[in-house]
């Protein structure tokens, strides 16, 4: 594990070979947006909104920062015009889909993003995969999954397992960014068992 | 099948094999492809069978189930060798007249041969038909002459010298170099340098490396493949051995469709005959190098044909892309070196090695060098596959090759690279098939699926039918192509309906643009090709639906 200096926005910094430039950055309290990373978990790539420029050797390219490897003089810019227009039209897509998430409303004013740029869709899930892969990853369950591909694609608790599984856990509730998750398990379950109420079943 | 132990066994087993052969015995080679099959073959492959039972002619007649012959549109087909004869549209009813006519009477069966659909000039010589004779068919040309599930056949034409050449006369280095020199680049779509891949797998440190056949094939549009993979399996084969030495693999794997099941048992029987033979296992012919094949096949969704996503799913693991700021040449299957190309790629190997790498380099542009196979479909008098050399210009494809526009329409736009790939229009028909002129123009050549669009094509709709495709067929993972093609659907279904809006336009380019600086892989940083390729020529149709 060698030291390898590079450049984050005018400033020197220190990372060792292996860290991703998201790592660096953070090390550094450089702030680089993110909806889909946890430390808890291995890096997934998935909402891009952690976008940056990274160049080497007079070549600029894009690049998702909690993949890209650090690398010796790397100059990563993590503000740019073109970066911005990436993360705003990112956060139009999902504020669609969950326009009152407290975490994407932030982000949505700093890069000037409408919520009400596309039309409001049925799903609130942005598929960040962050329940998906802390049940199989962290807790190794795989109650929840993706099912389905492309536009297509949702997650869904499998039933057995979940019945099993979740009333003592529901760990994945806090983590997802658009703190639908639990409005949707509490509401799922009230239709399913109307008899019973949630905070007792796990004694149940 | 006796093993072949060294250059000698292998000439003298060639040898042995020609001598059986009778040059003037006449064969009949029936299309087996996937379009044929379609139109029915198989009752004229029986009716072939039982007629030469019938009539006691199986000692002088051979028939062999061929792949596909190239004309897909007038099939099924059929050759009389050694006149080479051509017929189209055969039906099980005609056998009994082609065999008394043609096979025993050497006369030609007029009403079953091709006939020109403007002069309506008839041509019974397979070189001379204008979809034959305007084409370079290295690859495909020997579909008519073997049967795929026997390997004498392949080896009577010559195969397997070219791998006898690089293992017992060649370094490893020096057939990198062959292939470096000849400029052989990816036909899968990049136009990636193969030799310049080969050389990052043989160079990366692990000992341990992989190859591989991308034989996925999932562009729509696109059937070249899948028609050389199954008409000739040996010839790919081949061509991945002499890869596997040249870099330094001792395994390497096939991954292909799961739904032709007569791919997947030639692939299978092939991989069989070429192990008995010696030429997959320990020590082929007598070498010292090692190695085998295994087959893979696809899990049904388009992405799974991107070389990340298809080697997670040889992994066992869902086929979702990675990125590949590491590239699978130094780190693919299991995090090991891992060299993919496609099958017409490694389909190419063998001739540059028995060949040279100059007699190859003749062939071309200056920059894209050999032969072409291009799947010709849409509006177009003969789809079919074609195999013309790199320069050859579009308008010999489509005119020449391919008869023109059917039902007296006008050529509107030509069509390159499946759901990821180009329009260009009629004016730019003197275009010469290029990697890098095509792609300047728009209209990446792809895996070299070209559909022809008439004048009645609207590009709105057209463009919607491949961002629908893509849609289904991408994994879903990363923001940009799942949501961006979901938004572009949206304001593409209400052009369709003539709703557009003030701004629309303006809209799918931001979103075309952001989609390919952010998506995690190919599919999604290409997917709006031929929305911008449509934007760029034919922008008034998509003005013409906003009021």
């Amino acid at each position: 594990m060698s030291d390898i200096t590079l450049n984050i926005d005018g400033r020197e910094v220190k990372a060792k070979e292996g860290m991703t430039v998201l790592e660096a950055a953070r090390s550094a309290d450089i702030f680089i947006p993110t909806l889909c990373h946890n430390e808890m978990l291995e890096p997934y790539g998935g909402c891009r909104l952690c976008t940056v420029e990274a160049e080497t050797r007079g070549r600029t390219k894009l690049v998702a920062a909690c993949l890209f490897p650090v690398q010796a003089d790397l100059i990563v810019r993590t503000r740019s015009e073109t970066v911005d227009k990436i993360r705003k039209l990112l956060l139009e897509f999902l504020l669609a889909h969950a326009p009152d998430s407290e975490q994407m409303k932030e982000l949505a004013a700093e890069y000037g993003a409408h919520k009400d740029r596309f039309p409001k869709l049925s799903s609130f899930c942005i598929l960040c995969g962050l329940c998906v892969r802390y049940c199989t990853e962290v807790k190794k369950k795989n109650v929840i999954a993706f099912v389905d591909n492309g536009a297509k694609r949702e997650i869904n608790f499998i039933p057995e397992l979940a019945a099993r599984e979740c009333w003592d856990c529901k760990e994945c509730y806090p983590l997802c960014p658009t703190s639908y998750l639990q409005a949707a398990y509490h509401l799922t379950h009230a239709l399913a068992f109307p008899s019973l109420q949630l905070d007792k079943a796990s004694k149940a | 099948m006796p093993r072949i132990n060294s250059a000698a066994e292998l000439d003298a087993l060639r040898k042995s094999i020609l001598s059986r052969i009778d040059p003037e015995k006449p064969a009949i080679a029936i299309c087996s492809g996937a379009g044929c099959h379609g139109l029915g073959n198989g009752g004229v492959i029986r009716a072939f069978e039982e007629e030469i039972e019938k009539q006691g002619l199986a000692a002088m007649v051979d028939i062999r189930a061929t792949g596909c012959h190239g004309l897909c549109e007038l099939g099924p087909s059929v050759v009389i060798y050694p006149e080479e004869i051509y017929y189209v549209k055969v039906a099980p009813e005609d056998v009994p007249e082609i065999i008394k006519q043609t096979v025993q009477g050497k006369k030609v069966v007029d009403r079953l041969v091709f006939a020109d659909s403007v002069s309506g000039q008839k041509v019974a010589d397979l070189n001379e038909i204008p979809f034959y004779k305007y084409q370079s068919r290295n690859l495909i040309g020997n579909n008519t002459r073997i049967d795929p599930a026997n390997i004498d056949d392949y080896l009577g034409i010559g195969g397997y010298a070219a791998l006898s050449k690089a293992l017992l006369e060649m370094k490893p280095e020096d057939v990198l170099g062959e292939v470096k020199k000849a400029n052989l680049r990816g036909r899968g779509g990049g136009g990636f340098p193969a030799g310049l891949k080969w050389e990052t797998t043989r160079n990366a440190r692990e000992k341990q490396k992989y190859v591989i056949v991308n034989g996925h094939e999932g562009e729509p549009g696109a059937f070249m493949d899948r028609a050389i993979f199954t008409g000739n399996p040996h010839l790919v084969l081949e061509g991945l051995i002499i890869g596997a030495y040249a870099i330094g693999a001792q395994q390497g794997f096939i991954y292909t469709r799961h739904d032709s099941k007569l791919l997947r048992k030639n692939i299978d029987r092939a991989l069989e005959q070429a192990r008995e033979c010696g030429l997959l296992g320990d020590n082929i012919l007598g070498s010292g190098f090692s190695f085998d094949v295994e087959v893979h096949f696809d899990v049904g969704i388009f992405v799974s044909g991107e070389s990340s996503a298809l080697m997670r799913s040889i992994e066992g693991r869902n086929p979702e892309p990675r990125p590949k700021y590491i590239r699978t040449s130094v780190s693919g299957i299991w995090d090991k070196p891992s060299n993919l190309n496609n099958v017409e790629t490694w389909a190419n190997v063998p001739q540059i090695i028995e060949k040279g790498a100059d007699w190859y380099a003749e062939i071309g542009t200056e920059r894209s060098k050999g032969t072409k196979m291009i799947s010709l479909s849409g509006n177009v008098v003969n789809s079919g596959v074609v195999e013309v050399p790199f320069g050859t210009t579009l308008r010999q494809i489509v005119y020449d090759i391919g008869g023109g526009v059917p039902n007296g329409k006008k050529l509107k736009a030509i069509h390159f690279g499946g759901a990821m790939g180009g329009s260009i229009p009629e004016s730019l028909i003197d275009t010469p098939l290029d990697f890098d002129v095509l792609g300047k123009l728009g209209a990446p050549m792809g895996a070299g699926a070209l559909m022809v669009m008439d004048e009645d094509t609207n590009m709105v709709d057209a463009t919607r039918f491949f961002l629908t495709f893509l849609t289904n067929e991408s994994c879903g993972k990363c923001v940009p192509c799942r949501e961006g093609i979901r938004q572009l659907l949206t304001i593409l279904g209400d052009m369709c309906e003539g709703k557009g809006k003030t701004g629309d336009i303006e809209t799918m380019q931001e979103i075309a643009e952001v989609m390919s600086a952010a998506s995690l892989c190919a599919l999604g940083k290409t997917a709006t090709d031929p929305l911008k390729g449509t934007l760029r020529y034919f922008r008034e149709e998509y003005e013409a639906t906003i009021k």
